[in-house]
C-alpha cells in the first residue's frame, strides 16, 4: 500500500505480527554475530578455542589418570609411570590433616565437623531474613557458643557463662539507654564482665561439669583454623567497622580523634606485622601470669585490621548519602541512634556491600598468613608437615590445587551472595 | 481564584502565638546570614517568605526546627524555647513538620513505611494505627494507591505530596515548606500547590519559602520579603504586591512578576 505523504492517513487494518526473517535468531545467528562477525573476531575465537583445548588436554588426563590410593610419592611415580596423572593420594591420605590440623585428636573430628554443619543452620536466618522466620535468629545467636564448646570442648559452663554475660550486658545496656549511650555502654560492659568473672570462677571450680574433652588452641589447624578465623573475624569486624565509621563522623573531637588515629594506624601497617605483634609482643601488655590464647590474640589483630578497612568502606557509603537524608530524619524528630539505625546505615551499608565483601573475601584469604607465625592452618599444614614429610615431598600441584578449591568455593559463595543481596535491596526499579 | 483568596483570608487566626523569634542572629563562620530577625507567628497564620537567593530565607525557617543553629537571640515554638538541649530540640521537631525542595524521602523504604516510620519510633504509635493514619493522609494527598511502591518509582510531584503526607502523619501543629515546588516540572507544581492550599484551608500554621506568587496571593495572610539576611518588608499579600514600599522589594517584584 503506497502512502501519499501529502494526504491524511487513517489505518483501517491491524498489521499482524510476523516471524523474523530466517538467520536473524537462533544459534547460527548467535555464532555469526558473536564469534565470527569479522576477521579479527574469528581469529580471536580460534585462539580462544585453542587455549581452552590446551588447558583441558593437560588438565583432563591429570585428573582422569590420577591415582588416589598409593601411600607415598614414590609409589605414585611407579603407578603413574609417566601417564601425566596427578598424585591425589596425598589428599586421600592427608585430607584430615588438611582440614583439622595434625594435632587435633582424630576421635574428636566429629565435633568441628558438627560445628561446621550447624553453620548451615545458623547463618541462613541472618543472610536470608526475607525467607526465614525471625525466631530462627535465636539459633544464629546461640551458634557461637555452641560452636566454641564443640571445637574447644571443656565444661559447658564456660559457653553458658559467656552467653549469660552477653545477655546481662545487653539487658543493662537497654535499661541504661535513657541515661545516654556512654552510660549504657559502660553499664553493659561492667555487667557482662561481672557475670564472666563469676562464671569463670564456677567453671574453674568444676571443670568436669557436662564437659567435652578439652582441645587446646595450639592443636587447632588446617582449614578449620581458616574457617574459625574467617567466620569470627568477618562477623566481628563488620559491627566494629560500623562503629569506627560513625565515630570518625562524630562531632565530638575526642571520639573522632580516637577513631581516626586507630583507622589510619592500622591501615598503615602490614597485617603480617600485626600478627607478629599478636604472637610475640602482645604478651608484654597483659599481666605476666595471664595466658591469653594465641587464637584469641590473632582474632583480635585480624579483626582490628579488617575493621579499619571496613570502616573506610562504610565511610564512603555514608559520604554518598545526600545531607537531605540526615535533615529529613532530624526534622521528623528521630534521635541520633534511630536516624542512624533506620535511615542512614541501611542506605550506607547497601552502597558499601561490594566494598565490604571485597574486604571480607580478602580477610578470609589473609587468614592463611597465620602460617608465618607457625600456626598450622591449611597453608601451614601443606607447607610444613605435608610437603616436608619424606612421603609427600614434591606433591605441589595436587595439594595447592586442593587448597585453592577450598578457598575458591567459600569466596565465590560470598561473592554470589553479595550480588544476590544487592539485587534484593534495589528499590529504584520500575 | 479571588473567591478562594477571600475565603482563606477570612480564616480564623487565633491570638495564640505559635512561633516567636526575637533578635535572632546567625553567622556562617564570619558571614552574617541572619540579622536581627524579629518574627511572631500566630496560630493559623500562613506566611510566605520570598526574596532573592542567598537572602537567608531558607536558613530562617531551618533555624525554627534547629536544622541550623542560631548564635544570638531566641526562638520559641509553642512556648518551648529552642536551646542546645536535645530534649527540647526533639520535642520541637516532632511538633513542626518540614518539606524540602528535594523531598528527601527515604529511598530504601516504601511510601507507607516512609509515612509510618516517625510515628512508630518517635511517637510510639502501634504499627496498625500508624498505618491507618498514613493511609488517611495518603488519601488526602491523593496517592493511596502508591503506598507500597518505593519513592524512586514515583514522579517528583507525587514524591513531594508523599513528603507532605509523611510530615502530616506526625500531626504537626506547624508546617515549614522550603521551596517545595522549585525542583518540580511545571505540570507537577499545581498538584503540590493544591495540596498545600487544602492544608491552609484546614487552618494549618504554615511558613513557606516559595517563589509561587500566585500561591502567596491566594493563600498567605502575610508575605515577608527578605534580602541580605534581613526582613525588608512584610505586609498582607494585596498591599505587598500592589504597593511595595521598599526599593529592593519593588525591584524584586518587578523582576519575578515582569515576565
Amino acid at each position: 500500500m503506497a502512502q501519499d505523504h501529502s494526504t491524511a492517513f487513517v489505518r483501517t487494518q491491524e498489521i499482524p505480527p510476523a516471524p523474523p526473517p530466517p538467520g536473524e535468531t537462533g544459534a547460527v545467528h548467535w555464532i555469526k554475530t558473536n564469534l565470527i562477525s569479522s576477521v579479527p573476531n574469528a581469529i580471536a575465537t580460534a585462539v580462544g578455542i585453542y587455549v581452552v583445548y590446551w588447558l583441558l588436554s593437560g588438565l583432563i588426563p591429570w585428573i582422569v589418570n590420577g591415582t588416589w590410593v598409593t601411600n607415598n610419592i614414590r609409589e605414585c611415580r611407579e603407578v603413574l609411570a609417566g601417564s601425566g596423572g596427578g598424585c591425589f593420594s596425598v589428599l586421600t591420605e592427608r585430607y584430615a590433616q588438611m582440614l583439622f590440623g595434625f594435632e587435633y585428636p582424630s576421635e574428636f573430628y566429629w565435633r568441628p565437623s558438627l560445628a561446621f554443619a550447624l553453620l548451615f543452620f545458623a547463618v541462613p536466618p541472618a543472610l536470608f531474613p526475607m525467607y526465614l522466620p525471625r525466631w530462627m535468629l535465636i539459633g544464629t545467636g546461640l551458634y557461637p557458643f555452641v560452636a566454641f564448646w564443640l571445637i574447644w570442648g571443656g565444661t559447658i559452663l564456660t559457653p553458658i557463662g559467656a552467653l549469660v554475660g552477653v545477655m546481662v550486658g545487653y539487658y543493662a545496656f537497654t535499661k541504661l539507654d535513657k541515661y545516654g549511650f556512654a552510660a549504657a555502654l559502660g553499664g553493659g560492659v561492667v555487667g557482662a564482665w561481672v557475670v564472666w568473672q563469676a562464671f569463670g570462677m564456677i567453671a574453674g571450680g568444676m571443670p568436669g561439669f557436662i564437659a567435652l574433652d578439652a582441645v587446646e588452641s595450639r592443636n587447632m589447624g588446617g582449614f578449620m583454623l581458616n574457617m574459625i578465623l574467617g567466620v569470627v573475624c568477618v562477623s566481628l569486624s563488620i559491627p566494629l567497622g560500623i562503629v569506627l565509621a560513625l565515630g570518625r563522623q562524630s562531632t565530638m573531637p575526642l571520639i573522632k580523634i580516637v577513631c581516626v588515629v586507630f583507622i589510619e594506624f592500622v591501615r598503615g601497617v602490614p597485617l603480617i606485622t600485626l600478627l607478629f605483634v599478636a604472637n610475640v609482643v602482645l604478651a608484654y601488655f597483659f599481666p605476666p601470669d595471664s595466658n591469653i590464647d594465641l587464637i584469641l590474640r590473632v582474632i583480635i589483630m585480624i579483626t582490628m585490621f579488617s575493621a579499619a578497612y571496613i570502616a573506610e568502606v562504610i565511610r564512603g557509603g555514608l559520604a554518598a548519602l545526600p545531607t537531605g537524608q540526615y535533615e529529613a530524619a532530624d526534622s521528623l524528630g528521630l534521635n541520633y541512634a534511630q536516624a542512624m539505625r533506620l535511615i542512614i546505615l541501611p542506605q550506607a551499608l547497601k552502597i558499601s556491600i561490594p566494598g565490604i565483601v571485597n574486604v571480607a573475601v580478602g580477610l578470609f584469604k589473609d587468614t592463611t598468613l597465620v602460617s608465618v607465625i607457625s600456626m598450622f592452618d591449611l597453608v601451614g599444614m601443606i607447607r610444613g608437615p605435608i610437603l616436608s614429610s619424606t612421603d609427600w615431598a614434591g606433591v605441589y600441584w595436587e595439594t595447592w590445587a586442593f587448597a585453592c578449591i577450598l578457598f575458591f568455593v567459600v569466596c565465590f559463595g560470598i561473592s554470589k551472595y553479595s550480588q544476590w543481596l544487592e539485587g534484593q535491596l534495589r528499590t529504584d526499579r520500575h | 481564584m479571588t473567591d478562594t483568596a477571600v475565603n482563606t483570608s477570612q480564616m480564623q487566626i487565633s491570638d495564640e502565638v505559635a512561633i516567636s523569634i526575637q533578635n535572632m542572629n546567625k553567622w556562617y563562620g564570619t558571614f552574617h546570614v541572619l540579622r536581627d530577625i524579629d518574627l511572631t507567628v500566630q496560630r493559623g497564620e500562613r506566611i510566605v517568605i520570598c526574596g532573592p537567593s542567598g537572602s537567608g530565607k531558607s536558613t530562617l525557617i531551618r533555624c525554627i526546627n534547629a536544622l541550623e543553629e542560631h548564635q544570638q537571640g531566641s526562638i520559641s515554638v509553642d512556648g518551648t524555647l529552642l536551646s542546645s538541649d536535645l530534649k527540647n530540640i526533639d520535642k520541637i521537631r516532632s511538633e513542626v513538620g518540614m518539606c524540602f525542595q528535594h523531598f528527601n524521602l527515604f529511598p530504601h523504604l516504601t511510601i507507607l513505611e516512609n509515612c509510618t516510620l516517625a510515628p512508630i519510633w518517635v511517637r510510639k504509635t502501634p504499627k496498625k494505627e500508624a498505618e491507618e493514619t498514613a493511609m488517611y493522609f495518603l488519601e488526602k494527598v491523593k496517592i493511596p494507591d502508591q503506598a507500597n511502591k518505593y519513592p524512586g518509582q514515583l514522579s517528583g510531584g507525587q514524591q513531594q505530596r508523599v513528603a507532605i503526607a509523611r510530615s502530616l502523619c506526625m500531626r504537626p501543629r506547624i508546617m515549614l515548606f522550603d521551596e517545595p515546588t522549585s525542583a518540580l516540572d511545571p505540570e507537577m507544581i499545581k498538584e503540590v500547590l493544591d495540596t498545600m492550599i487544602q492544608l491552609a484551608e484546614e487552618g494549618m500554621t504554615m511558613l513557606c519559602v516559595t517563589h509561587e506568587m500566585g500561591f502567596a496571593r491566594q493563600v498567605a495572610n502575610r508575605v515577608i520579603f527578605m534580602d541580605a539576611g534581613q526582613i525588608v518588608e512584610q505586609n498582607a499579600p494585596e498591599p505587598f504586591f500592589t504597593n511595595p514600599q521598599n526599593e529592593r522589594t519593588q525591584l524584586f517584584l518587578s523582576q519575578i512578576l515582569g515576565h
